[in-house]
Formats: structure tokens, C-alpha cells, sequence
């Protein structure tokens, strides 16, 4: 395949970005990106658990990515953190490396990689939709993407998220003298929520289970602003009547929720789109919000960068390979190793 | 049609009967005739229509979207409505967003066929939700956890109205109701139902507890056999018949033998039972008749109906129910003796003169049919619901078995944090068998002690459902047991819960499946 975006130059790209059994493999450059397993060198696109691990000998990634992985990994974040703002370009062994805003949370990024005239762009998680915790998606174009596949099949349409709010409010006038609780992943997830609440004009303050809070904090040394936060560990139960609780999903269904009164059991995940899967974990109100793109989304981007190739991993492969050869396009699956269940 | 599919989506996923209730009251109060009286009808069961054949769903979209893509996503998705739903490819703009009145109103004028074809574009105009709630409608799938008693209960509360004054109603009226919702809102008067053969409200008996009779005067009192069956209405009215059960639901085209069998203008209460050669059969055999809601001409006549009657509520166009009992008795033998009934029968008053005679006669009471005695003042009227002292059951003792715990799942709205539902298992050969489960009969604190040694002694998890080590033996107290064929130990138990957790009993020393067969009945 040609390169068309820098110079009228040649070789494949799958001959100097491989996929292999620890993650993508930048063989010129001699690093990974996100790889499964601790590497001398790592390209990372954002904290999430799948994507950012410890113990890599050198990191380089957005400096709130970073500073997302000092507060999960703590020392073990990396050997030695290089920051490398959006924008702002590194040569790694004659391959020229850009990081470039994908929407999903706070610090993700596309990482954009031209060598020899070819550029291959490496969405990592990435969406399409508004998100006032972090920059938009930036598309590049490009002689291959690599995408990402969460919600790879035409069943996940996200709903807009001024009506899922809308729903959450609703439900809070509805049961006054009850607690909501919505599950939410730490990163991400919480803050966009807390966000969007605050946009429509919710003001009251949120409970936030412990597992949260340093993210939080995270997030608004960056300049996220997320309204009033009280511990909800601290609060007495007749407090949380007709309050907002956030917690992770693993607490909602646990132990920690029986101090709760009457609680409201909220879901915020792109999952929740399929009623089996929310009644099956007890939720009472699925939330439909997601930082991942969805059917349209992942299809419009493909369709959108025009790039001779497209490399599908994490997720639901082979339906979105599928619809790109319905419509005439390149596409393959990686099957990567190491990543389980995104965090959504 | 927006706001109906939310209601229902939201219903579906609201586990608790008061938010159910505050759900539907809410929708109600904000939405505008006729709309909402065609979602009380579809929430209610009093719709009816060509269904829409699951077939042709899958044909409309797979002309519209690729077969691979829907195979693939069905799979993940596990539900046709659902998976079409959420596949159907968007066409903004492209029609306006139907209301549930017109799409009823199209779908009664519709054959199957050209049914099919007017969903394409109310799918093209609707949303994920609205078009889930349309396909559950037309295929009529509309499953959401309400009884039409609940939705009539919301209506009750909304008004401040006794649910009552609604049943006694209801079967004189039709969709989309704006009578009565003027009148329930005080707008209107009541609707004139006079002639028409509707539903009385049942009235109902107390649970005797130990210690009640030493109150009572045996004199005041009448007895009578309380017969396994369930509590039913006759109702002849101007020509017309009508079967109900307790709670108001028509079940007449289900018992075409004893419609066939009504004759006069009279509202009787009773007892319906499966009879054969003038004995009672089991609630099994009555099972059977109830599962059809049009029942063949081989269930006719393996399971004859029969009706043992109690009472007398209205001849020729007089309420009764103002009348004493004993009167009311009277005037149900007069009525019964002054032409030949077939199908039925008036069930016999018990003699006694002390309390002592009846409590032998109820714990011999394991014959087949009998439930245990009822209890009625001679002098008392009949009154709707579940007034305090005129009547009283006296259910006969209940059977116990002690079972091994084998599963728990996590509950429903304030016990979704704990393992409160249970299914437990008596021994076959080596192994434990699934005979039952059970919700109920313990107290919180021995919940949160069940849930812990759930936890505690899992050995695998399906989702909510936890399976745990043959080490926890539960005395389950249950009202009878049954053959079926839909459980695998080939027995199914009526009303089984907990009696008494054995925290001391080895699991071992638990029953067997062949001792729990020697109470079948
Ligand atoms: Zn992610
Ligand atoms: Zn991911």
C-alpha cells in the first residue's frame, strides 16, 4: 500500500507495526503501544486498565495520562514518565510520534505515527459525541487506522446524554425520599456524569463512594470542574434520602449499598443498552452513556479518515469488519492478547 | 407512543410495587385522553388484535438490514423485539411519531398481513424504546410485571378511591375510558353500568390465629368445608354470562361448561373445582384448565368444571348483599332447590356447637379438595374487601419437609444486596434434586445470616444466581404438593417458605424426594 499523506513512499505498514503477543509493536521505533505486559518502551493512549499498565521501563503518554497512572500505579507507574502534550511530536528511531485528542477521558489519545510516508493512526478508545471532561476526537487522515470495536455491533446506538440525564433527574423527582445510587467506572465515567449533571443544572451535592475520590481529585487539578463532592462513607443513612450516590459497580451490588435507604440501583454504562444485561444485574434505572463510540460512530470514522486499511481490535471484530466490506473497505482483525471487558 | 414506552420501560425495570404504582400514576395524570385509556387497555389485557407473527418482524428487517450484521447482533441481543429495536436502521424525520391511539385504532382495522406492513413506518418513526414497546404490542409480548389488578390499583390511589369501587365498574366499561377518568378526577359523573354483567368485589376472610377462637361466640358462628379450588363469580345479568376469578379477571371463554350451565338474573360466589364422578380432584386437575385460556374438547372432558356455590349476592335485580347471611344462605338453597342446576352444587354448612368439634374436623381435614374450614357470622353483611371479624379461614396445618439449600439469588429492590431467593433440594440416590423455592418466612436478621453463609459457601456463580456447597438444611412448611411434569423431581409444592432454618441439622440427614412423593395429593 502507498503512503498518499507525506511523501509518494513505500513499504507496508504491517511490516513496521506489528501486532503481536504483547501488544502493537513499532519495530523501528522499537516500542509498544499499550501493551499487555510490562515493556522497556511503551506508547500508552489512556489510563484505562486495559490500555495502562504498571511496570513498564519507559512510559511515554499526555501528561494527565501519566498523572492517571502515578495515582493508580503509584511507583510503579513506569521506570521513567515522558510527557508529550497534544500536538507536540518525538522522532522514536526514525518514526515521527504525535498524540492527538480522542474524546474518550480525561489525557486519551489517538497516537499518530508516520514513517517513511506512511501514516498509521492508532485510535486507542475513542469517541465521537461531545464530553466536557475532555478535548473532541481529532481525525487524522491516514493510510491505516487502527480502531477500536467495544460496541462493534449495529445493536449499540447511544442515545444522546441530555436524555439519559434527563432521566436521572426525572427519576430523583419521581422517588424524592429515595437514594440513587449509579454505578460508574472510576475513570472517565464518574467525571463526565458529575459534568453533565452540573450542565443541566443540577447543584446539589454528590456522594461519592471512596474508590472515586482520587480520580476526582485528578480530574479537577486538570481544571475539570465537577461541583460539590461529599464522602458518602462519612454521610449518616437519613442523609442520602433523596440524595446522588456514585459508586463503582462492583459496590452497588454489594455489602457497601445496604447502608444506603431505599436506594435507586443507576447503571451509567454503554451496556445497559440491552435490557437481559441490566436486569440481570439488578439495575432499576440503565443509563445508556458510554465514553466509547458506537455503531455510527466507529462506522462514520471508518468511513470519515478514508484510509486504505483498517486494523479492528478490542472488541467485537468481526461485525465491524463485516459492515467495512459492505462498504468496500479494507478491513482486518488483530485479535490482540491482554485486554478483558473495557472498563465502561 | 413516546411516553407509553417509557412507562412501560420503566415499569419493566422497576422491581418494587410502589414505584410501579408512582410510575403509572405519574403517566396518567399527564397524559391526555384518549392516549391514555388505550395504555390502560394494553396494560390491563383489553386489547385485541391480529398479532404480528415474529416471522414477518424478522422479514421487514431483514430487508433493511444486512443478514450477517442481524445474526450476529441477535445473538448478543437474545430478544427479536429487542434486537430489531435496536438494529432498525434510523430514518429521521421521515414520519411523524405515531400515538398509541392511532397505531390501536389501525391495528383493529388490520389484517395480519397488511399489519406488517404499516410497522415499517412506524419503526422508521420512532425511537430505540418506542419501537421495543410497538413490537411487544403487536405481538403481543407486552410482559412488563403489572397485573391489570395493579394498573387498576394506580388508578384507585391516584383518585383517592377504594380499588373496589373500580372493579365493580370495570366490566361495564370500554377503552379508552374517558368516563372513567372523569369521574375518577371529578369531572363526570359515575358511569352507568345498570344492566350490564359486571364484577362485584369479593368479599374476603381473615387468617384465624391461634388464640381468636376463645374470643369468638360458636353460637354467632356458621362453618363451612374450604374447598381447594380458586374464588369465583357467576354473574347472569340480561342474558349475558360472565365467570370471574378474585380479582376481577374474565375468565369465561376458559369455561364454556359452566357458561353453558348459568340460566336467570343472578350474582353467585363460589368454588371452582374439577370434579369427576361428584368427587373433588386436586388443584393440579383444576391447574389444567386454568393454563387454557380456550380449552379443547378432550380438557372438557377429562377435566369437568364444577362450581360449589356460597353465596347469593343478587336475584332478579336485588342486592342481597345488605342481607344477613343466614338470610342471604337461605335464599342461595330456596334458589338452587326451585329448578334443576347442573354443574353445581351448594356447599354443605358444618354442625357444631363447640370450637372443640370443629378443630378435630380440621385436623382430619387432609382429604382431597379441602383447604380447611371458613368461619361466618350468620348475622353479617356482605362486604367488599377484608373486613375484621365476620369471617374467618381456618387453613388446616401446613405440611413440612426439611430440604437442602442448592442455590440463592440476590433479591429485588431493597434485598438486591442480599442472596434472599432460594431453591433447595431433597435427596434422590446420592444426589440433591431441585424441589421448590422460596422468598419468604424469615427475619431480616436471619436474612443477613442466610446471605453471609451464601457467600461464605458458593461454589460457582451464573450471574445472579450463586450455587452453594450441600450444607445448609432448610424446613421448608409448604400448603400441599403436586405431580408436574415442568419440574424435574416430578413434583411441584403449593405456598412453600421457609418455617425454620436448621443451622444444626447435617445436610445429610435432610429428606428424600421419594418421602416428599408420599404427600401428593
Ligand atoms: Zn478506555
Ligand atoms: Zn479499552
Amino acid at each position: 500500500m502507498r503512503g498518499r499523506y507525506i511523501l509518494p513512499a513505500m513499504p507496508l505498514a504491517a511490516t513496521w507495526l506489528k501486532p503481536t503477543s504483547k501488544g502493537l509493536y513499532c519495530e523501528p521505533g522499537d516500542f509498544y503501544i499499550d501493551p499487555a505486559w510490562p515493556a522497556p518502551r511503551a506508547v500508552i493512549t489512556h489510563g484505562h486498565g486495559d490500555h495502562a499498565r504498571a511496570n513498564n521501563k519507559h512510559v511515554l503518554g499526555t501528561p494527565e495520562t501519566l498523572a492517571i497512572m502515578q495515582d493508580r500505579f503509584g511507583d510503579a507507574a513506569g521506570g521513567s514518565l515522558q510527557a508529550l502534550t497534544y500536538g507536540e511530536a518525538v522522532e522514536l528511531g526514525g518514526v515521527r510520534v504525535r498524540l492527538v485528542p480522542a474524546g474518550h477521558v480525561l489525557g486519551s489519545a489517538q497516537v499518530v505515527l508516520e514513517h517513511q510516508g506512511t501514516r498509521i493512526v492508532v485510535s486507542g478508545d475513542y469517541k465521537r459525541r461531545p464530553d466536557p471532561t475532555c478535548p473532541p476526537f481529532e481525525p487524522q487522515p491516514c493510510d491505516v487506522f487502527v480502531t477500536e470495536a467495544t460496541f462493534g455491533l449495529p445493536v449499540f446506538r447511544h442515545p444522546p446524554d441530555a436524555q439519559e440525564i434527563g432521566r436521572l433527574l426525572h427519576s430523583l423527582r419521581l422517588f424524592p425520599e429515595r437514594c440513587h445510587v449509579v454505578g460508574v467506572y472510576a475513570l472517565g465515567k464518574c467525571q463526565r456524569l458529575l459534568a453533565l449533571l452540573r450542565r443541566a443544572g443540577y447543584a446539589e451535592p454528590v456522594f461519592i463512594h471512596g474508590a472515586l475520590q482520587s480520580m476526582c481529585a485528578v480530574y479537577e487539578r486538570f481544571g475539570v470542574a465537577l461541583g460539590p463532592l461529599l464522602p458518602a462513607s462519612g454521610a449518616l443513612r437519613g442523609d442520602l434520602a433523596g440524595r446522588l450516590v456514585l459508586a463503582p459497580p462492583s459496590a452497588i451490588s454489594d455489602l457497601w449499598s445496604r447502608r444506603l435507604p431505599d436506594p435507586v440501583i443507576a447503571m451509567a454504562s454503554g451496556w445497559m443498552r440491552v435490557k437481559q444485561r441490566a436486569k440481570q444485574r439488578g439495575v432499576e434505572l440503565p443509563l445508556v452513556s458510554s465514553d466509547h463510540a458506537d455503531w455510527d460512530e466507529l462506522t462514520g470514522t471508518m468511513a470519515e479518515l478514508g484510509a486504505d486499511e483498517i486494523w479492528v481490535t478490542h472488541g467485537a471484530e468481526e461485525a465491524l469488519i463485516r459492515e467495512a466490506s459492505l462498504k468496500g473497505l479494507k478491513a482486518r482483525g488483530l485479535s490482540l492478547a491482554g485486554f478483558e471487558d473495557e472498563a465502561e | 407512543m413516546n411516553g407509553f414506552a417509557a412507562l412501560l420501560d420503566a415499569l419493566l425495570f422497576t422491581p418494587a410495587r410502589l414505584g410501579k404504582l408512582r410510575l403509572m400514576s405519574e403517566y396518567f395524570a399527564a397524559t391526555p385522553d384518549p392516549e391514555r385509556g388505550w395504555a390502560l387497555a394494553a396494560l390491563t389485557g383489553e386489547l385485541a388484535f391480529a398479532e404480528v407473527k415474529p416471522a414477518q418482524i424478522r422479514d421487514l428487517v431483514l430487508s433493511r438490514v444486512d443478514a450477517e450484521l442481524f445474526g450476529w447482533s441477535y445473538d448478543f441481543v437474545g430478544d427479536l423485539a429487542e434486537t430489531v429495536s435496536l438494529i432498525w436502521p434510523a430514518r429521521p424525520g421521515a414520519n411523524q411519531v405515531p400515538a398509541l391511539s392511532e397505531i390501536i385504532a389501525e391495528l383493529a382495522a388490520a389484517t395480519r398481513a397488511s399489519a406488517a406492513a404499516r410497522l415499517e413506518r412506524w419503526l422508521d418513526a420512532l425511537d430505540p424504546t418506542g419501537r421495543w414497546a410497538l413490537l411487544k404490542l403487536v405481538t403481543g409480548g407486552l410482559r412488563v410485571g403489572v397485573s391489570a389488578r395493579l394498573a387498576k390499583t394506580a388508578l384507585a390511589e391516584r383518585a383517592q378511591m377504594p380499588l373496589d369501587e373500580i372493579e365493580a365498574l370495570w366490566h361495564g366499561l370500554a377503552p379508552p375510558y374517558a368516563e372513567l377518568f372523569a369521574w375518577l378526577e371529578g369531572r363526570g359523573p359515575r358511569p352507568e353500568i345498570a344492566g350490564k354483567p359486571t364484577f362485584h368485589p369479593l368479599m374476603l376472610a381473615q387468617a384465624l390465629e391461634e388464640g381468636d377462637l376463645d374470643a369468638l361466640n360458636a353460637a354467632a358462628y356458621r362453618a363451612e368445608w374450604k374447598w381447594d379450588g380458586i374464588r369465583v363469580q357467576l354473574v347472569a345479568r340480561g342474558g349475558e354470562m360472565r365467570l370471574y376469578s378474585r380479582s376481577g379477571d374474565d375468565i369465561s371463554a376458559a369455561f364454556p361448561d359452566i357458561l353453558a350451565a348459568m340460566a336467570g338474573e343472578v350474582v353467585l360466589d363460589g368454588e371452582l373445582l374439577v370434579l369427576r364422578d361428584g368427587e373433588v380432584m386436586s388443584f393440579n386437575d383444576l391447574q389444567q384448565r386454568l393454563n387454557r385460556k380456550i380449552p379443547s374438547a378432550k380438557m372438557l372432558q377429562d377435566y369437568p368444571a364444577w362450581v360449589r356455590l356460597y353465596d347469593l349476592l343478587e336475584e332478579e335485580g336485588a342486592d342481597l348483599r345488605p342481607l344477613p347471611f343466614d338470610e342471604r344462605r337461605r335464599r342461595l338453597e330456596r334458589w338452587y332447590a326451585a329448578a334443576p342446576r347442573r354443574r353445581m352444587d351448594v356447599s354443605p354448612l358444618i354442625r357444631f356447637a363447640h370450637w372443640d368439634e370443629l378443630r378435630a374436623l380440621r385436623d382430619g381435614a387432609r382429604a382431597r379438595g379441602i383447604e380447611g374450614l371458613m368461619l361466618k357470622r350468620g348475622d353479617a353483611p356482605y362486604l367488599p374487601g377484608r373486613p375484621k371479624g365476620p369471617w374467618f379461614k381456618w387453613k388446616r396445618g401446613a405440611l413440612t419437609v426439611d430440604t437442602v439449600l442448592m442455590y440463592a439469588q440476590r433479591g429485588h429492590g431493597k434485598r438486591s444486596s442480599f442472596y434472599s431467593d432460594y431453591t433447595f433440594g431433597a435427596w434422590r440416590g446420592g444426589a440433591l434434586v431441585p424441589v421448590g423455592k422460596a422468598y419468604s418466612g424469615f427475619t431480616d436478621a436471619e436474612l443477613k445470616r442466610l446471605d453471609r453463609w451464601v457467600r461464605d459457601n458458593t461454589v460457582e456463580r451464573y450471574g445472579p444466581v450463586r450455587e452453594v456447597a450441600p450444607g445448609l438444611v432448610l424446613e421448608i412448611a409448604f400448603d400441599s404438593v403436586h405431580r408436574s411434569t415442568r419440574h424435574k423431581s416430578g413434583l411441584a409444592m403449593r405456598f412453600p417458605r421457609v418455617h425454620r432454618i436448621r443451622w444444626d441439622k447435617p445436610a445429610a440427614e435432610a429428606d428424600t424426594v421419594e418421602a416428599l412423593e408420599r404427600l401428593v395429593t
